[in-house]
C-alpha cells in the first residue's frame, strides 16, 4: 500500500526538514530532527511555532547497542510516550526490546508542538518521526559500507544489526555507531521509507513503556513532584467566576496550625488565567485544608451572578420563537422545500455542561530560582500556552519560565488551559519558598472549564419518496456578536450539511461567564447527539432502516454551490469513508437481524467524523420495565487510515472514548445557580443519578461485558485515536434505546427523561 | 503527636495531628506518592491502601485510628511489581493515565485474598467504588481474572480471556 508522504489530511511538510548529527563520547551518536506543527497546533499550543532549527527527535545510540529515543509530547494517558518512538524504531529498524524511552521537558528551541490535544500527534509526526529513523538507518549503512567496503545496496538490516550477505560479515548498529556519526547526513525530504507491508513495529502490540513504574507506585505524575524546602498552597477562587476579594480575615487564617502565608491576589479578569483569591500557604497540605474551614471571605458582586442553567434553558426558548442572530450556512431554498414536503418533523434537543473531572486534580509545582527564572513541574496539555501565561502573569520573558512535563492523572482537554500554572507561579513568588499548589475535588468540579451545554431546535422535511429535501437547524449557544465561547461554536459544514438540497444552519448566542473549554471531541462530542439524534428521527418518518438511511443520503452529495479551495477540500469529511465503516458497522454487529431482538432490547447507530478520524459506532442496549438501562454490547468502527501505529492503546482509547460517553450520557450534568456551579464531589456509590450536589463518573458494573474495536484500513495517511471515537456513542445508545422502548432521548443526561442505569 | 505506624513492613513514628487523614502522612510525611489524593470524600478509591490486609480508604482515615495496624501501600504489596495482580496488570496493560491503578490494585488485591476465583459479578461489587476516569474497566475485569489465574499458579500466558501484549 503506498503511502503519499505529506498530502493527505492537510498534512503538508513544506519546509525542508533537516538532521542534525552529533557524535557522542563512547562512540555513539546523536540524531536529531523537526517536525512540521499544524495550524491547529499552533493555535492550540497558543504561541508562536518553534524555529526553524528547532528539533523535534532525539536518537542516541550507543557502543552497547541500546537506543535511547526521547518521547517529546506530554504523556495523558493516550499513549504517546510509546508511539511516537514507535515511528523512529520502526524505520531505524532496531529491536524495541534494546530501546529505552525519555520524557522529553519543554523546551521549543528544540521541539515544537509539544502538546497533547486535538489528535494531532500522529498525522504530525507519522512521516517526520519515520524520517529521523530512516535517515538514521541509512548513515549506520553507510558506515558499515565504508567499514567493510562494499556498496551499500549489499547490506539489510535487522533488528539493530547490518549484515552482509555474500562475505557474511554483520554488526550491531552500537559497533558501527562512531563510524555514524563522522558519515554525511542524508537529506530528511529524500530519505527512502519502508514499504509498510516490510512494517515490524508499527502495527504491532506494545505496552505501555513504563507501566511497571505505574504498577509499582513510582513518584512520576504531577501530584508526585517534591521539590526541596517546598511548601504547599491552596488557592480559593470565587465561585462565581473572577469575582474580586472584598476582604478576607487573613489575620484569623494566618494564626492556623502550620499556615506560613496567607494574602489576596488581585487576579484579572482571564476567565483560563490568574483569577482573584486568596492563597494559603503551610508546611502540609492538609493542615492548609484545615485552615481554610476557617477563611471568610467576601466576595464583590459580579454579573455572572445573574446566570443560571435555568436562565440558559429559557433564553433558548425566547431564540427559537425569534428570528435567529444570523445564518452560517443556507444551501437551496430551505422555506420552500418546507412547504412541498409531504412530512415536517420538528424537535428539541439539549445538553447539558460537564466537567472534565479528570481524576488527578489540578496541581503544579513551581519555585523561583536565584537567576530570576520560574521552574515549573506541569501536567500541561499545552505546556507552551502555560508557559506564556506564566511569563504574562510574573512579567517574564517566556524563555525565563522553564517546564518540567510530568504524567498527567488523565486530560481530556482540562490540562489544555493553564490557569493552576500562573496560580502557582504567582503564589510562589509572593510567598517567596517553593509551592505545590493542590486544587482540592470541590476546586476541581466549580472551576473547570467546562463543556458548554447547548440547545438545538431541528425542523426537516421529508418528500413523497422518504427523502430528508429539507433540513434546518437553529443553535442557541454562548458567545457575543459571531465569537463563539470557547468549544460552543458550531460549523457550516456540520453533517448533514451537503447532502440535503435545502438546508439552513442557524445561530443564535447569549452571553456567558463561565469558563468553558474544550473535552475530549471539543464540540463533536455534544453535536453529534443532537445533530445525529435527529437525523435518527428522519429515518423513521421517512419510514427507513436508520442505517440505510444514513448510507442513502451519503451516496447523493449536493455539489458545492462555488468550488472548494484544495484546504477546504482536505478538511471536508469523506461520503465514501463514512460509507465504509457504516457497512462494516453493520456487517460485524448483526445490525440487519435486529428487528428479531426480545422486546425491551434494541440497536442503535450512529457515525461522526472529527479530528479526521471516522468512526461508526452500534450500541446494544436493554431497557427494564423499571426504566434501568444497561448496554449489552458496543461495535465500534474506525477508520483512521492505512495503519493503526500500536493497536494495543489504539483499542484502549476507543473503549475508553466509548465507556466515557457513557458516563456522560447516564448522569453527567453541571447545574448553574446564580453564577454558581451547584456540583461539588464525585457521586457516592449508593446516591441515585441527578442528585444536583453530585457528578457521576462511570462505574465498573455498568461497564459493558464488550467493546468490540474493528479498523477500516483505508488508503489515506493515519491520524489521531484519542478523541473521533467519542461522538457517535451516545445517539448510538439513544437509538438503542429508542428500539427498545420507543422513546426519544432529546434531553441529556438520562436522568432527565426518567431513565437510570443498573 | 508522635504516632507509630507499621507500614509496609517497616515500623515508622511520625508527628502530626491525630486527625490527619492517612493518605497525607502516607504521601507527605513517608514521601509514599503511589496512593493517590482524588476526592477527599471516600468517594472515587484512588487512595485504597490495606489495613490488616483488607482494603481501606486512606483520604478520610484519621491517622489515629491506624496507629499499630499493618498497612500495606502499592510500594509494599511487592516492590518489584511480582504480585499476582500487578503481574496481571502488566501483562494486560491496564493502565491509560494510571492515576487510579494503584488504588484498582489494592482494591483487586483484597478480594483475591478472599475470593480465589471471582465471577464478574464479585469483580464489579468490589471494584464498583474504584473509579476510573479513563475507563479502563474492560481491561481491569480481564486483569483480576487473569490475576486469579496467575495466583491459582496458571502462570503460563494465553489461556485468560484477555489479550495479552507483547512481552516488551
Amino acid at each position: 500500500m503506498a503511502t503519499s508522504p505529506n498530502s493527505e489530511n492537510g498534512v503538508h511538510t513544506s519546509r525542508r526538514d533537516f538532521l542534525k548529527v552529533t557524535a557522542l563520547a563512547g562512540g555513539g551518536i546523536l540524531l536529531a530532527s523537526y517536525a512540521e506543527p499544524l495550524e491547529a497546533i499552533t493555535r492550540l499550543g497558543a504561541g508562536a511555532p518553534a524555529a526553524d532549527a528547532s528539533l523535534s527527535a532525539f536518537i542516541r545510540l550507543t557502543a552497547d547497542n541500546i537506543v535511547t529515543i526521547t518521547a517529546k509530547n506530554p504523556e495523558i494517558g493516550q499513549g504517546i510516550k510509546t508511539m511516537l518512538p514507535m515511528l523512529i524504531a520502526e524505520e531505524l529498524d532496531v529491536d524495541w526490546a534494546n530501546v529505552r524511552i525519555e520524557q522529553a521537558d519543554f523546551d521549543p528551541t528544540k521541539y515544537p508542538a509539544q502538546v497533547a490535544g486535538g489528535s494531532t500527534a500522529t498525522p504530525t509526526n507519522w512521516i517526520p518521526q519515520r524520517r529521523v529513523g530512516a535517515a538514521g538507518r541509512q548513515m549506520i549503512l553507510a558506515a558499515a559500507a565504508k567499514e567493510w567496503n562494499v556498496p551499500v545496496a549489499e547490506l539489510t538490516t535487522s533488528k539493530g544489526v547490518v549484515s552482509h550477505k555474500a562475505s557474511g560479515k554483520t554488526a550491531t548498529y552500537g559497533a558501527l555507531a562512531a563510524t555514524a556519526a563522522t558519515m554525511p547526513a542524508p537529506v530528511l525530504d529524500t530519505v527512502p521509507l519502508k514499504d509498510p507491508k516490510n512494517f515490524t513495529i508499527i502495527g504491532t502490540r506494545k505496552k505501555t513503556v513504563n507501566v511497571k513504574d505505574i504498577l509499582t507506585g513510582k513518584p512520576i505524575f504531577g501530584l508526585d513532584v517534591t521539590v526541596p524546602g517546598m511548601h504547599y498552597a491552596t488557592f480559593v477562587k470565587s465561585p462565581v467566576y473572577a469575582a474580586k476579594v472584598k476582604s478576607a480575615n487573613l489575620d484569623v487564617i494566618k494564626q492556623q496550625p502550620g499556615v506560613t502565608h496567607a494574602f489576596v491576589v488581585e487576579g484579572t479578569n482571564n476567565l483560563a488565567g490568574l483569577k482573584a483569591g486568596v492563597a494559603i500557604v503551610g508546611k502540609n497540605w492538609w493542615m492548609v485544608q484545615q485552615a481554610r474551614k476557617k477563611l471568610v471571605v467576601e466576595w464583590a458582586e459580579h454579573p455572572t451572578s445573574q446566570q443560571s442553567s435555568a436562565a440558559f434553558a429559557a433564553k433558548a426558548k425566547e431564540f427559537f420563537a425569534a428570528a435567529p442572530h444570523r445564518t452560517i450556512r443556507a444551501d437551496g431554498d430551505f422555506d420552500a422545500a418546507i412547504k412541498g414536503a409531504k412530512k415536517v418533523i420538528e424537535a428539541e434537543y439539549s445538553y447539558p455542561f460537564i466537567n472534565h473531572a479528570t481524576l488527578e486534580p489540578q496541581n503544579c509545582t513551581a519555585r523561583m530560582n536565584a537567576d530570576g527564572t520560574c521552574e515549573m513541574w506541569t501536567t500541561s496539555q499545552t505546556p507552551q500556552g502555560g508557559r506564556a501565561l506564566v511569563a504574562q502573569t510574573l512579567g517574564l520573558k517566556e524563555d525565563q519560565v522553564v517546564m518540567h512535563m510530568m504524567r498527567a492523572g488523565g486530560g481530556f482537554g482540562r490540562r489544555l488551559y493553564n490557569e493552576p500554572l500562573a496560580e502557582t507561579a504567582f503564589i510562589a513568588r509572593e510567598a517567596k519558598v517553593p509551592v505545590k499548589l493542590i486544587w482540592t475535588r470541590e476546586d476541581d468540579m466549580q472551576h473547570d472549564q467546562y463543556r458548554p451545554g447547548g440547545f438545538h431546535k431541528f425542523t426537516a422535511g421529508i418528500d413523497a419518496n422518504g427523502k430528508l429535501v429539507a433540513f434546518r437547524n437553529h443553535m442557541a449557544t454562548f458567545g457575543e456578536g459571531e465569537r463563539f465561547a470557547p468549544s460552543a461554536d458550531i460549523g457550516p459544514g456540520e453533517y448533514p450539511a451537503r447532502f440535503v438540497p435545502n438546508l439552513k444552519m442557524d445561530v443564535s448566542v447569549m452571553p456567558l461567564g463561565v469558563p468553558t473549554g474544550a473535552l475530549r471531541a471539543p464540540r463533536s462530542n455534544a453535536l453529534s447527539f443532537a445533530f445525529q439524534g435527529f437525523v435518527d428521527e428522519c429515518a423513521e418518518a421517512a419510514g427507513k432502516d436508520p442505517l440505510q438511511f444514513r448510507i442513502d443520503m451519503l451516496k447523493n452529495e449536493i455539489p458545492a454551490a462555488q468550488p472548494l479551495t484544495p484546504q477546504q477540500q482536505a478538511g471536508l469529511m469523506d461520503a465514501q469513508r463514512v460509507i465504509g465503516i457504516l457497512e462494516m458497522a453493520r456487517d460485524v454487529s448483526g445490525w440487519n437481524k435486529r428487528s428479531s431482538l426480545p422486546k425491551g432490547t434494541g440497536m442503535g447507530v450512529a457515525f461522526y467524523f472529527s479530528h479526521r478520524g471516522y468512526f461508526a459506532e452500534v450500541v446494544q442496549a436493554t431497557v427494564s420495565k423499571a426504566g434501568e438501562v444497561k448496554v449489552d454490547k458496543v461495535w465500534a468502527v474506525g477508520d483512521v487510515g492505512s495503519e493503526i501505529i500500536n493497536p494495543n492503546h489504539a483499542e484502549q482509547q476507543v473503549q475508553g472514548a466509548v465507556l466515557d460517553a457513557m458516563g456522560q450520557a447516564y448522569g453527567q450534568e453541571i447545574t448553574f445557580t446564580g453564577g454558581k456551579a451547584d456540583q461539588q464531589n464525585f457521586s457516592p456509590a449508593t446516591t441515585a443519578s441527578g442528585s444536583a450536589a453530585n457528578f457521576p463518573l462511570l462505574r465498573i458494573k455498568q461497564a459493558p461485558p464488550a467493546v468490540e474495536v474493528h479498523w477500516k484500513k483505508t488508503n489515506f495517511s493515519p491520524t489521531g485515536i484519542g478523541e473521533p471515537a467519542m461522538p457517535p456513542l451516545i445517539p448510538a445508545l439513544m437509538g438503542a434505546i429508542h428500539q427498545a422502548t420507543g422513546k426519544r432521548v432529546r434531553q441529556l443526561p438520562l436522568s432527565k427523561v426518567d431513565l437510570k442505569w443498573v | 503527636m508522635p504516632i507509630t505506624l507499621k507500614v509496609n513492613g517497616a515500623t515508622r513514628t511520625v508527628d502530626v495531628p491525630a486527625d490527619m487523614p492517612l493518605l497525607w502522612v502516607l504521601r507527605d510525611e513517608l514521601d509514599l506518592k503511589g496512593t493517590k489524593f482524588g476526592c477527599g470524600a471516600n468517594r472515587c478509591g484512588a487512595c485504597t491502601v490495606h489495613v490488616n490486609g483488607v482494603a481501606q480508604r486512606t483520604c478520610t482515615l484519621p491517622v489515629s485510628r491506624a496507629a499499630g495496624a499493618e498497612i500495606t501501600t502499592i510500594e509494599g504489596l511487592d516492590p518489584k511489581g511480582a504480585h499476582a495482580v500487578q503481574q496481571a496488570w502488566e501483562e494486560l496493560d491496564v493502565p491509560q493515565c494510571g492515576y487510579c491503578q494503584a488504588g484498582q490494585m489494592m482494591a483487586a488485591a483484597s478480594l483475591l485474598a478472599k475470593t480465589a476465583k471471582p465471577t464478574d459479578t464479585d469483580i464489579d461489587t468490589a471494584l464498583n467504588t474504584n473509579l476510573c476516569r479513563c475507563a479502563t474497566y474492560l481491561r481491569i475485569r480481564a486483569a483480576v481474572h487473569r490475576a486469579a489465574e496467575i495466583k491459582a499458579g496458571g502462570a503460563a500466558m494465553g489461556s485468560s480471556s484477555g489479550k495479552h501484549e507483547e512481552e516488551n
